[in-house]
């Protein structure tokens, strides 16, 4: 058992893959910034090699960059891997950022089973499309709900199967001004939010 | 569960099990294709219980999702409390200007009442196991003990349930005075019942045979599909957050860590049924012992909350509005597993993004994989023996 430190962790993995960056978060948290195209590589290798030997996904969440004060502003989808070492007690974070227009990332369901359900409920709360999952579906929300709720862009419906989410007919203002967001009109957008591979 | 017809052999049917059934711990729906009396294929339904809370935790005020968190496990609300405020306070610490310490005894009585949670919140889950599998009086006596603790923590905090009692920096009110020597005096009448408990029903031959072998899980199986807490130590994995990643002042207490044996003798496997029961049982001793070392070093009571001995509160309002910007991951060991809180601020007063990690969670994720292939009347044995709460799950 020899943990490794952060840096060290950092080194082995952009040696092995150049296109991933170290960075820290503005509270001096290191993780690593992984291209979705080497997810599953690096996740691999991070399980694989003896003397990194992640093989417990901690936790697999994410959350939306959309009103985050980040310099420069990004509007990416933050997809949040939580690693640690039950061989080593060692840690590493990886983020990969997925453009929102998209929003897609290899699944890492086939590294670490524990993701099948983890991916599912970021599908659901995020709407991150993870390409290969074996039953991309939501898991929280109902099948036919629109809109993913934890996007920061999330318009609160007015209706749910002919329910009215409204009180005397007025919209239910609640909560502060950064979560007040707009409220969607009564009929569905026309165009549907995608839906994930069968 | 009803069977409607008899199928013929090799003909596939689909049972319901739930949403509303005894044996599924709250609101949870598992669709089951069955092949004669055999589990082909099992389909989980969850969201039944979903409250939105990490939504709710993107409105609100770091103090005022504590109430929240009882929502999230109300079998173990202390430990759900204790999560959150211990990832908010770690979140905190990133900035040495808002820095929080915590006092002594404030720690002290975390540790006490994460402990007496943890003995009701297994006693339902050895007892609610017994009764699925048709022990209706094992149950009885774990609700009766559950009862006591519930007591002592009315007398606490006003509440029996849902008891917001841990707060960011301490926790909201000191014990009264008579609360140690009741304490004490519920955990000597609680090991003599617990031998009764035992007698009853762990060491009862029908029970132990019906657990013995059921849905074994290897230990590579448990850290890959992320089981957590019982259900992963049960499968022989030596690993406790108490231990290995010490908060609070678990570091100074002597936390001995029980894992599955193939307690069951015979017709027993490494990570079966039985020894994720019996993990929990040897659990219960263990936080027997812990609230007796706690109650052995707890300072006496200082007049001052924020005193940093015997205080029990520290002042947390000026800190609280102005949390540094960043993120922070924090774990904790909680009944039913990792209770993991990943917290993300923007540097205002309202969290940027909660997320809560649980144990029941993954519990869930491995219903698909370990039910392949068993009875269909072993299914309640094994949603039983993972000690599932569905509020959990589904958030």
């Amino acid at each position: 058992m020899t943990a490794l430190l952060p840096a060290a962790i950092a080194a082995r993995v952009v040696a092995a893959f150049p296109t991933v960056e170290a960075r820290t978060s503005d509270n001096g948290q290191p993780w690593l910034c992984v291209p979705a195209a080497v997810v599953q590589a690096a996740g691999t290798f991070l399980r694989d090699q003896p003397d990194l030997a992640f093989d417990s996904l901690m936790d697999l969440t994410g959350y939306d960059l959309l009103k985050y004060p980040a310099s420069p502003p990004s509007d990416a989808i933050a997809v949040v891997y939580l690693l640690h070492s039950l061989r080593h007690r060692h840690k590493v974070t990886l983020k990969v950022l997925a453009a929102r227009a998209d929003c897609a990332v290899p699944t890492a369901a086939a590294v670490w089973p524990a993701a099948i359900y983890f991916e599912r409920e970021v599908w659901d709360l995020l709407g991150v499309q993870f390409t290969g999952h074996p039953s991309l579906h939501r898991i929280m929300c109902p099948d036919d709900w629109i809109g993913h709720p934890l996007r920061k862009d999330y318009l609160y419906p007015s209706e749910y199967q002919g329910v009215p989410h409204l009180r005397d007919g007025q919209h239910f203002e609640h909560g502060p001004k950064r979560a007040g967001q707009a409220i969607a009109p009564a009929t569905p957008p026309a165009a549907p939010a995608p839906k994930g591979p069968a | 569960m009803t069977v409607e017809a008899i199928t013929p052999s090799g003909e596939r049917m689909q049972l319901n099990l739930g949403p509303q059934h005894p044996a599924t711990h709250g609101v949870l729906r598992i669709v089951i294709d069955t092949d004669g009396e055999v589990v082909a294929n099992c389909t989980p339904d969850h969201g039944y219980l979903h409250r939105s809370i990490e939504k709710i935790g993107e409105c609100v005020e770091y103090p005022l999702f504590v109430p929240y968190t009882d929502r999230v496990d109300y079998v173990c609300a202390m430990n759900a409390n204790l999560a959150y405020c211990l990832a908010v306070e770690k979140l905190l610490a990133t900035d040495p200007a808002t820095a929080v310490t915590v006092p002594l005894r404030g720690e002290c009585i975390r540790v006490l009442v994460a402990e007496l949670n943890r003995i009701s919140s297994h006693l339902i889950g050895v007892g609610a196991m017994a009764m699925d599998l048709g022990a209706y009086t094992p149950f009885m006596h774990g609700i009766a003990q559950r009862e006591l603790v519930n007591d002592i923590f009315e007398k606490l905090c006003g509440q029996r349930l849902t008891y917001n009692y841990v707060t960011i920096g301490g926790v909201g009110f000191d014990l009264h005075p008579s609360a140690t020597a009741e304490i004490s005096a519920f955990l000597d009448k609680f090991e003599v019942e617990m031998v009764r408990f035992n007698q009853l029903i762990t060491t009862n031959a029908i029970f132990r045979e019906r657990c013995a072998g059921i849905a074994p899980i290897t230990a590579a199986e448990a850290v890959a599909f992320g089981l957590v807490g019982p259900n992963l130590r049960a499968s022989g994995v030596d690993w406790d957050l108490r231990r290995d990643e010490p908060y609070g002042i678990y570091g100074q207490l002597a936390v001995r860590v029980p894992t599955g044996q193939a307690y069951a003798g015979r017709h027993g496997v490494l990570g079966d049924c039985y020894d994720r029961y019996v993990v929990r049982l040897l659990e219960i001793q263990e936080s027997v012992r812990q609230c007796r070392e706690v109650l052995k070093i707890l300072p006496p009571a200082a007049a001052k909350a924020n005193d940093p001995q015997g205080g029990w509160q520290a002042d947390v309002s000026k800190q609280i509005r102005k949390p540094p910007k960043g993120e922070v991951h924090c774990r904790t060991e909680a009944p039913r597993g990792e209770m993991g809180y990943y917290l993300v601020s923007d540097g205002s007063k309202i969290p940027y993004r909660v997320r809560v990690r649980t144990g029941s969670f993954s519990a869930a994720g491995i219903f698909q994989h370990v039910m392949r292939g068993i009875f269909l009347a072993d299914v309640v044995a094994v949603i039983g023996s993972f000690d599932i709460v569905v509020p959990e799950i589904d958030r």
